[in-house]
């Protein structure tokens, strides 16, 4: 958090900043609780279970028990959530897994 | 062959290739790169200053299936989104992929994998640290996912594989995928242990 200007005025008196935004809305780019973005994995038929599991553990450092139940809801339901932030921070994971040759997508989650 | 170990003492994680085995990956991983850097992905600008700068990569889907593969659209629903994230994505990634192919090419040359293979009675060990076992291991996937988009690889296709009779070409380049799948489980396996 941003300290408030007011502090650091060269004079004794400090005033507080009056600070009243003309919009009754927040857009939603600056709303701390907008809807986060997700980062998605899809099943493919040529990447092996053990590397994809070896993929989560690695790159998101994952323990052994939440990479390996990732990993098998790829497989079995065809996708699955492997991340959740920000818009910049989901497009650094899906980066990273196509770098891995994992198939990703982002999106936001609903 | 007995794919990849990790070494005990040193840590580093070992194979051992026959000279036809190296030479087949050696090819493998050049067409790779051939691949990566035919449909150059961003424009080479003699300017260090304007190639500093120079973020107009693609911005549409490579229309080789199996570079559509190695970059699939980050949006699926937002065309617009998908195409500026490639424009900023493709270059790095083609490169860095790149990079790792070539490794595994110095990496086998260095073992002793002459130029041309003459010697049909040749031996190469190959050593690997972990950074470089991890170069290999991620080539590997891409070598895997190129094979199997020109293969038409599907879920649970194994019996149409199997069907085919042993001089079929189509069968023999189906076994050198299965067994580059075979080098990647050990590599996974040496590793994780």
């Amino acid at each position: 958090m941003r300290q408030s200007r007011g502090l650091l005025c060269h004079d004794d008196r400090v005033s507080p900043i009056h600070a009243e935004p003309d919009v009754t809305e927040l857009p939603d780019a600056i709303t701390f609780l907008a809807k986060p973005w997700v980062t998605i994995v899809w099943n493919d038929p040529v990447n092996l279970m053990s590397y994809v599991t070896y993929v989560f553990r690695t790159y998101f450092g994952y323990d052994k028990a939440k990479a390996e139940k990732l990993m098998l809801e790829v497989h079995h339901d065809g996708r699955s959530v492997v991340s959740t932030g920000s818009r910049e921070e989901m497009e650094r994971d899906v980066q990273a897994m196509h770098e891995y040759g994992l198939w990703a997508t982002m999106e936001q989650s609903t | 062959m007995t794919g990849f170990e990790r070494h005990r003492r040193s840590g580093r994680t070992i194979a051992n290739f026959t000279g036809f085995e190296a030479d087949l990956l050696r090819s493998l991983a050049s067409q790779l790169v051939e691949l990566l850097r035919d449909e150059a992905a961003a424009p080479v600008s003699s300017d260090p200053l304007e190639a500093l700068f120079d973020f107009t990569g693609p911005t549409t889907v490579p229309e080789d299936p199996v570079l559509a593969r190695l970059f699939p659209s980050a949006y699926v629903d937002d065309e617009e989104a998908a195409g500026e994230f490639r424009r900023y994505t493709e270059s790095t990634l083609r490169s860095s992929k790149a990079t790792a192919a070539i490794a595994i090419i110095d990496d086998l040359e260095e073992a002793g994998l002459p130029a041309e293979l003459t010697d049909e009675g040749l031996y190469l060990d190959v050593e690997l640290d972990l950074p470089r076992a991890q170069l290999w291991m991620r080539s590997f996937t891409d070598i895997r996912l190129a094979l199997a988009t020109r293969l038409g690889i599907e879920e649970g296709d194994e019996a149409r594989w199997a069907a085919l009779p042993d001089d079929d070409p189509v069968g023999q380049a189906h076994d050198i995928y299965e067994w580059v799948g075979y080098l990647q489980e050990t590599l996974v396996d040496a590793l994780g242990d």
